[in-house]
């Protein structure tokens, strides 16, 4: 039980690490989500807006990951800091579950619901935010629970740029040949992604309008 | 709202067209007056144009030629929220509000005027009495309701804020037989109570001839002919005696098949 000694030992380096993944990955998604919904409120309200926003976030997901942190590497205030590096990654990555679950949970809104409000005479925003979204909250929610699931698996790549998180361990291990240092940063991870999708699943049951 | 304007009618349709963007007619230069009380219903077959025409009037479609209006002003040029929100509004399927509960539903419109708490509230309770629905529903969704109740609860709805005018399109329409034979029933009675101008929409000849003061058949976009029940048996014009024909074959009971 070598990794569990060494998990051990270095206690404080795991959770130091582990908090500093849950940071990146907490901050990108609630970037992520300030600009998500609204892009995806504007892609189902104007379908003009569908295909470019859409296709743009399509075409983000495609670039891979460590391409990505290379991209923004030369940028000037970005890259001054690794951690806004790989922030922004990490947000971009996530907008294309954000957008397309607010898109489709307001286009699955039922129309009667919509027109009758329509027609006894609210206005868009009254419509937007007391029955579209309370309507289209759990679809939503779920895009975020995907979005954070993936994040936690990416973010351990942001270790490459110095970006911290239990990449660290990971990147170290790979550099030493050591199985047990790159495990020390993939458990702590895994486990990670499951308790985010465990728990944010628990949410997603219980915003279900009925 | 309510501009007590002489004794013009309170809807009027002025050479009204409309047609989707791709050029196709709905409806053909209508010309068509609501009077103050009477029940006018709009018959006609599917795509007859009869929704269509019942949402030109609260504007939820515009029309692209002619003008509809509303107790003498267009309602091209007035502000459509407060439009609609004099307009009580009833569909099929009801269109409830899946997570608001019965109460939240009923009192939308007095909500949205600002009323206060107090006064929506006493209001949801007289509304719930008046279409014979036991108090203990108001906490409830609509998912936990018959379709009958969903039904009342529409039209509860539809009268919150007292609006003069009612627009009904199939409200009973996916009812079963008995229960929609007590609906307009009360439906009746209740008119009598609250003297609502009502304009509602049906494909259902037996419920025209029950419900309207006047009967007005669409066929096609074009409006064919406008006329009390009584002149409507009567009728020679073929496509009204289509009707009455279809109606005294097939429809007695009025859905039931053969007997």
């Amino acid at each position: 039980m070598n990794l569990f000694h060494f998990l051990r030992q270095n206690q404080d380096q795991v959770l130091e690490l582990t908090l500093e993944h849950l940071w990146l990955v907490g901050i990108s998604t609630l970037l992520a989500v300030l600009i998500g919904v609204p892009l995806g409120i504007l892609s189902a309200r104007r379908p003009i807006w569908n295909k470019p926003v859409l296709g743009t976030a399509n075409l983000i997901q495609t670039i891979p990951s460590l391409a990505l942190f290379g991209f923004l590497l030369p940028i000037p205030w970005l890259g001054e800091r690794a951690d806004r590096i790989a922030i922004l990654a990490l947000t971009l990555y996530a907008l294309l579950p954000v957008i397309r679950n607010t898109f489709t949970g307001i286009r699955g809104v039922d129309p009667a619901v919509v027109e009758a409000g329509r027609g006894m005479g609210m206005t868009d925003s009254q419509l937007l935010f007391q029955v579209e979204l309370p309507l289209a909250l759990s679809v939503i929610f779920s895009g975020v629970r995907i979005a954070v699931v993936v994040s936690v698996g990416l973010a351990t790549i942001a270790a490459a740029i110095g970006a911290g998180g239990l990449g660290e361990f990971i990147f170290r291990g790979l550099a030493m040949v050591n199985n047990e240092l790159i495990l020390a940063g993939a458990i702590p991870a895994a486990l990670l992604a499951l308790a985010a999708d465990f728990t944010l699943g628990w949410l997603e049951k219980r915003l279900r309008p009925l | 709202m309510e501009q007590a304007s002489s004794g013009g009618p309170v809807i009027e349709f002025r050479d009204v067209s409309y047609k989707l963007p791709n050029g196709q007619p709905v409806l053909s230069n209508v010309n068509l007056q609501v009077d103050r009380g009477e029940t006018l219903v709009l018959l006609g077959r599917s795509g007859s144009g009869k929704t269509t025409a019942l949402k030109l009037i609260n504007h939820l479609v515009a029309p692209t030629g002619g003008d509809i209006l509303v107790n003498g002003v267009a309602t091209r040029d007035s502000d459509v929220i407060r439009l609609r929100r004099s307009i009580g509004y009833v569909i099929q399927e009801t269109g409830l509000f899946p997570h608001f509960t019965v109460e939240k539903n009923i009192g939308l419109v007095p909500r949205l005027e600002g009323w206060d708490a107090g006064r929506i509230h006493q209001r949801v309770l007289e509304l719930l009495q008046l279409a014979g629905l036991n108090p203990a529903v108001a906490s409830r969704y609509p998912h936990q309701l018959s379709g009958g109740q969903r039904q009342r609860v529409g039209v509860a709805r539809a009268l919150a804020a007292d609006p003069p005018i009612l627009l009904m399109d199939e409200p009973f329409g996916a009812l079963d037989a008995l229960t929609r034979a007590q609906l307009q029933r009360e439906f009746l009675s209740l008119r009598q109570r609250l003297h609502k101008t009502v304009v509602f929409v049906t494909h259902d000849l037996s419920e025209a001839l029950r419900l309207g003061s006047r009967i007005a058949l669409l066929e096609a976009g074009h409006l064919v002919l406008v006329l009390t029940p009584q002149e409507f048996l009567r009728s020679e014009d073929p496509l009204a005696t289509a009707y009455v024909q279809a109606f005294a074959d097939g429809a007695i009971p009025a859905h039931g098949g053969a007997p």
